[in-house]
């Protein structure tokens, strides 16, 4: 890196084109520094300091208060001797920092952790926890971390939590001394690792010893049998970690063995990796595939079902999602916090009878002037969206609206590859599946279903054996409309909630339907899934743009081979 | 329509009131509008500014591209959502040769290459910007690239007899991809921001009001032209065959006609109309860009139509440049409500007005002139039977056998 | 079905016909009505009016909305202050409703049919370029907010966003520091339009002329709106993973943002891990997101509503009273408005007319106090000198400013870092009287002309 040498220290200022202020070197390495803090950390802790911290060496409160220091290098060398006491009573003080949690008291200069209780902020001695009054946010200041310092609190918190009670740390721990890479840090995993018995977190260990110890020993056997439990563990880290003795080897000489065992096991590593690769393509396809699915089932009933070519479908998508930020808006405003979670239990059956509502007077206000004549119900809906869209921005403005996940849909699932399945995505997959399959027993279980299907295959009949062909009409529309808003509150989730939610997802949503099948819920389902899934195999070969619009040009062959979808419907009603 | 087949040509042509009231106002137009503002004096309250000028004839060029969807929708019940494709296609190709003549007067001062190709590190000219410099070659394409994607695409879709929705949904497809080709930097058309700044057309100034009234005049012929052309094929022979078509395709096939031929031909021909206007709209508003493939602009067209009132030609017109004074009215008069206006407007119309603006002023004038004058009545009713045979009344309820109500 | 036929049809009808009417004689008279108002109010100098070309409605409607109404406020506190050279100033507001050709007719009808001394509009590049003709064509003159690739200096232009070198080189600047995290890998992720990818190849330039590899750069590309950014996000992880401290560089446009820290948010990226400097997310965006798990990523402006100056506590202050709304935040676009505005307000008080020449030359070195309390100067590129701030997102969806230049940077209205652009000059002043000239058009000691 020729311009972080030069730049290093005193030399800060020449050659940047303008006047800097704050910061005294500009380009500057950083890693040596955070080793050295980590391993002081986690030198401490092995080395005997497990006995009792003699009270004098703990940290003291000065130790703490310089953490609200003005200048980030100072704040920087307050961290390092913090953590170089390996205490345990600074991991509160750095996951306070590291949260937001710590302030500084304007009246003494005193750092303290503060949480917000209503409208005053409570406070806490940063070392002995205990609560030391209450006070207005206006007499104390945040103590701001930035990013570099971050890092740095969690690579000092994997050294003092390497011994953790918290698997979980102790996985960001082994994760962090594998990063590290130093022959000093080898005898502090060993006893870790003894000590072990989570046998995810002793793997995670197992990664980072071999690390260690593939680079900074010599001796043939060791690297060896490093390089082999290396290449058990595929993940792009250690993909890159054993290119790097290949590329190394080449400048200072290797044995020929281990050249031949890295190979090897960077070709299972690949290989692996590989695998998983398609495995998560296959996941963000799937995922695409329900949100699509999500979108173009409500279609799927209104235009397969009915004929109508619903130009406004995207618009009660909007209207489920903005039912969903109204539903979280009372959530925050009126019921204690813990209660936030549930407010998707109260918006998905909310956006469904406030869209299937919509609906329904649509159905009696537009749509059913109009049946006959499909091509112009196209008109008459988009006009109405176009309505519908000013409507919201009229009434809410026309920024973006924000709606929270709930807990449950916050994080995802990682797994040891560095495929990262995200919990929102598979409750959407989840989500998805549902809806489709509540709508299939409605239809083929229910009283209903009986007469909207008797509606749809032939009006007259079903009209003179008594069904009130009008009703049904109107709730089929409903059911519709309401299904859409279910899908605004999938999109709710993953996309802005804005006034222009709905024209993004409607001509997809209409090749879905027509490229499964109109008419057809299977088709739908299919066609949803097969069409995420093509997408996302394209992008990584051709780009996002490019792979979407292969997928145009695939549906649009397609639907000249088969004229009616996927799985057309057959019999002579289709043709009309 | 039993009558057409016996009235000579010429007489087809110019036979409907419609038509000949929109010729007229064309001509006068293309006469008064150059005089209004060439030898007017700008002070006098008769002056037609610049500004107007091009408005006008950017609202003609949307009458020329409503003309060709109502050719195809209208008359052969194909509602195709990919004019705007067609549309900005012959755009496209007036804008590569209008960015030639730019030369080294661009930004960076390459003899050859336009602005974004500079920039995009191209050191010689994509091969399909070859040939036109010329205006000839120019102008060809403007037909041939809009009408040979109809006649390919056509001939694909119509031969495996996609119908109905299924058209409008894979049309609607096929300006969705092109949209998101031409955003495409790489595809060298300049991306997002297309194509702007031109400068010359045919060695004249495009920014000078007198081409810009020369653009008028040609928008204003253009549109009389294509309307006379439409006109004749509707009243011909072929043009009943596509109205059988529309009516009832499976007869018009048994029949023993090839539906799938008289479908191509008609599209691509109205491919080619759209092109045109496409060609002239460019110049006028001095940009050309990729939203112009927006699926809301097909729709807007087919909207137009539906307005001006489907099936009767001068109606698309009419559609095209009141729905677009209309916008350019509210945008300004109620910039925060016009969207309302458009929208109750659009669903007012389909509600309410089913054969459009045009199908309202023929029944109000055809009332009138009925008690001023019994002796017309005659002409004027078999003006009215036309239009009401042209565009059919809204069938009572689904058919019992469709799926209902397609 | 049908209840269209018989009785009701003839009435309706006649109902919509008379509407027809009624509306197309309101059109014609208000049209003419204007006519009239416009020639009254050349002839006893009425208000001075000044045209907001924003889009209302449409994609771009969610930005370009505040700035509609920053320039309304600003035009209302002007007139509660004794208006403009003893007349009243007036807003003329159009929607041009995110359609680029309509931005240049209405550009048009602003400066022809409505006669106003000065416009404020446009927001993307491509609104910009379509305009561009029309103003040059009949000397008008525009004031442009935002930040965007530069590359251009219109003579009737006056650009109050920053260009690449004032926000896109110090950011990146700032994330090389040891301050922000010294990477050393860089993601280039942007919309593919004029903006990001001119952005992106000054930036690459750059990064080369730091000694950064090439395959140390990771550039990709979206369609407007992207909405499914799983496949991108764990590419930019696995690009990550390979050892060196990696940052990414967004120039993703508008609605693409939300779904893209969603996904970012959700797949855990922690700024400390791979921080994310955006050019094109102001508190404007981050109103639609749950900030909590974006905590640390960044972004590069000339102004963020944190600023702590009085300057700005007072502008922020009216702000709310104004738009009573407590959601609607201040951006950096609104403060370039803010200060081309005022600026315009000096200009024309200085030259005692809003004549469009007069005007552009009493612009040269005018200064005005920028809401961080710098002294922002107008360049005779065209451009502002500005200062640049990177900020860090807080949970509350505001910016905490970790990172300042010491003062403003003078913008390069063509960047040295492309080849083809580095021997252009813009100067609008003697000599050079051009926007993008090799050489002087006038040679200094001989009297041109």
């Amino acid at each position: 890196m020729s311009w972080i040498g030069p730049r290093r220290g005193g030399d800060s200022a020449a050659g940047i084109p303008y006047p800097v202020k704050v910061v005294a070197g500009v380009f500057s390495t950083h890693l040596p520094k955070f080793s050295a803090v980590f391993l002081a950390a986690l030198l401490v802790i092995f080395s005997g300091a497990l006995a009792v911290a003699d009270e004098s060496a703990g940290p003291s409160e000065s130790m703490v208060n310089s953490l609200a220091a003005k200048k980030f290098g100072d704040k920087r060398a307050a961290i390092e001797a913090l953590a170089a006491l390996g205490d345990e009573r600074v991991i509160p003080v750095f996951e306070a920092m590291v949260d937001g949690n710590l302030w500084l008291r304007k009246s003494d200069g005193k750092v303290v952790i503060a949480q917000a209780q209503g409208s005053v902020y409570v406070l806490q001695d940063p070392l002995t926890l205990a609560e030391i009054g209450q006070v207005e946010k206006s007499e104390i200041k945040s103590v701001r971390a930035n990013n570099k310092l971050r890092r740095m609190i969690r690579q000092a918190l994997g050294g003092l939590t390497l011994m953790s009670a918290d698997p979980a740390r102790r996985v960001v721990a082994a994760d962090a001394v594998f990063r590290a890479q130093s022959a000093d840090a080898i005898p502090a995993l060993e006893t870790a690792l003894e000590r072990e018995n989570d046998s995810s977190v002793a793997s995670r260990m197992e990664r980072a010893l071999a690390a260690n110890r593939l680079m900074t020993t010599d001796d043939i056997e060791v690297r060896l049998t490093a390089i082999k439990t290396l290449g058990g563990h595929a993940d792009p880290e250690v993909q890159a970690l054993l290119a790097s003795v290949l590329v190394k080897g080449e400048t200072e000489g290797l044995d020929e063995s281990i050249v031949a065992a890295v190979n090897e096991a960077l070709e299972s590593v690949e290989q692996k990796l590989f695998l998983w690769g398609l495995v998560g393509d296959l996941f963000f396809g799937v995922s695409l595939g329900s949100v699509l699915l999500l979108c173009a089932v409500g279609l799927a009933i209104t235009f397969g079902v009915m004929g109508v070519i619903n130009m406004a479908h995207g618009e009660l998508m909007m209207i489920g999602a903005y039912t969903t930020f109204i539903i979280q808006e009372i959530f925050r405003a009126y019921l204690p916090e813990g209660a936030f979670d549930y407010s998707m239990l109260i918006a998905v059956p909310a956006a469904f009878l406030i869209s299937g509502v919509f609906g329904i007077a649509i159905e009696r206000g537009i749509i059913r002037w109009l049946y006959g004549r499909p091509l112009e119900t196209l008109l008459a809906t988009w006009g109405l969206s176009l309505i519908l869209q000013q409507m919201v921005r009229t009434i809410w403005g026309p920024t973006n609206q924000r709606v929270s996940p709930p807990s449950f849909m916050s994080g995802a699932m990682e797994f040891a590859s560095g495929l990262t399945l995200t919990y929102n995505r598979i409750w959407i997959i989840v989500f998805s599946l549902t809806v489709l399959a509540l709508i299939g027993v409605l239809l083929r279980k229910t009283t209903f279903g009986l007469r909207m299907r008797a509606v749809t295959q032939n009006r007259r009949m079903a009209s003179s054996m008594g069904i009130r062909t009008g009703a049904i009409d109107a709730l089929t529309f409903g059911l519709g409309a309401g299904v859409a808003g279910l899908g605004g509150v999938a999109l709710s989730q993953i996309d802005n909630v804005s006034p222009n939610l709905g024209q993004t997802y409607i001509v997809d949503s209409f090749l879905v339907v027509v490229f499964g099948g109109v008419g057809n819920l299977w088709g739908t389902l299919v066609g949803a899934f097969t069409l995420g899934v093509i997408n996302k195999f394209l992008e990584p070969l051709a780009g996002a743009v490019l792979g979407k619009i292969f997928v145009l040009i695939f549906i649009i062959i397609f639907i000249q081979r088969r004229p009616r979808g996927l799985f057309a419907l057959k019999g002579r009603f289709v043709e009309s | 329509m039993m009558t057409a087949s016996h009235r000579p040509m010429l007489f087809a042509i110019f036979g409907d009131r419609g038509g000949q009231i929109l010729l007229g106002l064309l001509l006068l137009a293309a006469i008064l509008v150059p005089i209004l503002n060439q030898m007017v004096p700008p002070d006098s309250p008769l002056y037609l500014n610049a500004y107007r000028v091009s408005l006008f004839g950017k609202y003609l060029c949307f009458a020329l591209v409503a003309l060709s969807v109502d050719l195809v929708w209208g008359f052969c019940g194909l509602l195709s959502l990919g004019h705007a494709a067609f549309f900005s296609l012959g755009g496209y190709c007036m804008a590569i040769h209008m960015m030639r003549q730019i030369g080294e007067r661009g930004v960076y001062g390459h003899p050859i290459l336009m602005d974004s190709h500079v920039f995009l590190n191209w050191n010689e000219l994509p091969w399909f910007w070859y040939g036109f410099d010329s205006f000839v070659f120019t102008f060809a394409m403007v037909l041939l690239v809009p009408g040979i994607l109809a006649l390919v695409f056509g001939w694909l879709a119509f031969r495996s007899r996609v119908t109905g929705v299924y058209l409008s949904i894979i049309t609607l497809a096929m300006t969705f991809s092109f949209m998101l080709a031409f955003f495409r930097n790489n595809m060298g058309f300049g991306g997002n921001n297309g194509m702007t700044d031109f400068m010359d057309l045919l060695n004249f100034n495009v920014r000078a009001d007198a081409t810009r009234c020369g653009l008028f005049v040609a928008s204003a012929m253009a549109v009389g032209m294509a309307y006379i052309l439409c006109r004749v094929i509707v009243a011909s022979k072929l043009g009943r065959v596509l109205i059988t078509i529309r009516d009832s395709e499976s007869r018009a096939r048994f029949l023993g006609y090839r539906v799938e031929y008289f479908k191509v031909f008609v599209f691509t021909l109205s491919a080619m109309l759209a092109g045109i206007a496409g060609a002239l709209y460019v110049p006028q508003v001095g940009i050309i860009n990729p939203s112009e493939f927006h699926v809301a602009k097909s729709i807007e067209i087919v909207i137009w139509v539906a307005v001006g009132g489907r099936g009767t030609l001068y109606g698309a017109v009419l559609g095209g440049i009141f729905v677009n004074y209309f916008k350019t009215f509210f945008t300004t008069w109620a910039p925060d409500y016009w969207l309302y206006a458009l929208g109750v407007m659009f669903v007012g119309v389909t509600l309410f007005m089913p054969q459009g603006i045009v199908g309202v002023l023929s029944k109000f004038f055809g009332k009138k002139k009925a008690e001023a004058d019994k002796d017309a009545d005659k002409d004027v009713g078999g003006d009215t039977a036309e239009v009401t045979a042209e565009s059919p009344e809204p069938a009572p309820g689904p058919a019992p056998e469709s799926g209902g109500g397609r | 079905m049908s209840l269209l036929g018989g009785t009701m049809k003839k009435s309706s009808y006649a109902m919509a016909l008379a509407g027809f009417a009624a509306a197309s004689v309101a059109c014609g008279g208000i049209a003419q009505a204007q006519t009239f108002y416009n020639q009254g109010r050349m002839n006893d100098g009425g208000p001075i009016l000044v045209g907001i070309n924003h889009s209302l409605s449409g994609t771009m409607a969610i930005s370009e909305t505040t700035l509609k109404d920053v320039v309304v406020m600003m035009i209302e506190d002007l007139n509660n202050s004794g208006g403009l050279l003893g007349r009243k100033v007036e807003a003329v507001v159009v929607d041009p409703a995110s359609d680029w050709p309509l931005f240049a007719e209405k550009a048009r009808e602003l400066i022809v049919a409505k006669e106003v001394d000065v416009t404020f509009g446009n927001w993307t590049s491509v609104s910009r370029k379509s305009v561009l003709p029309v103003y040059e064509e009949l000397n008008g003159l525009l004031f442009y907010p935002v930040q965007y690739e530069a590359e251009e200096c219109s003579r009737n232009v006056f650009y109050t966003g920053a260009a690449p070198n004032q926000q896109a080189i110090p950011g990146v600047d700032y994330l090389a520091s040891e301050e922000g995290g010294g990477a050393e890998r860089w993601v280039l992720l942007g919309t593919d339009y004029v903006y990001p990818r001119t952005t992106n190849k000054v930036l690459r330039a750059y990064l080369y002329s730091k000694g950064v590899a090439e395959e140390d750069i990771y550039e990709e590309y979206t369609p407007f709106g992207h909405s499914d950014w799983q496949t991108i996000v764990t590419t930019v992880k696995d690009f990550a993973a390979q050892g060196k401290p990696t940052a990414v560089v967004s120039t993703i446009n508008g609605d693409a943002n939300v779904p893209f820290y969603k996904e970012l948010g959700n797949q855990g990226i922690a700024a400390e891990d791979i921080p994310v400097i955006a050019y094109s997310v102001g508190e404007e965006e981050l109103a639609g997101l749950d900030t909590g798990p974006l905590v640390g990523h960044l972004a590069a402006w000339n102004y963020f509503q944190s600023v702590d100056t009085p300057i700005n506590a007072k502008f922020v202050k009216r702000w709310y009273d104004f738009i009573d709304d407590p959601k609607r935040v201040t951006n950096d676009p609104m403060e370039a408005h803010y200060i081309g505005f005022n600026m315009w307000v000096q200009a024309v008080r200085q030259a005692g007319t809003t004549d469009v020449d007069a005007v552009r030359q009493a612009m040269y070195g005018q200064t005005v106090t920028g809401l961080t309390g710098y002294e922002i100067m107008m360049d005779t590129n065209h451009h502002l000198h500005k200062p640049v701030l990177v900020g860090e997102v807080q949970e509350d969806g505001q910016f905490e400013i970790v990172w300042q230049t010491e003062g403003p940077i003078r913008a390069d209205a063509w960047s040295p870092y492309i080849p083809e652009s580095a021997k252009l000059t813009a100067d609008w002043t003697y000599p050079w009287v051009c926007g993008n000239c090799e050489e002087p058009r006038f040679t200094p000691g001989q009297n041109p002309i």
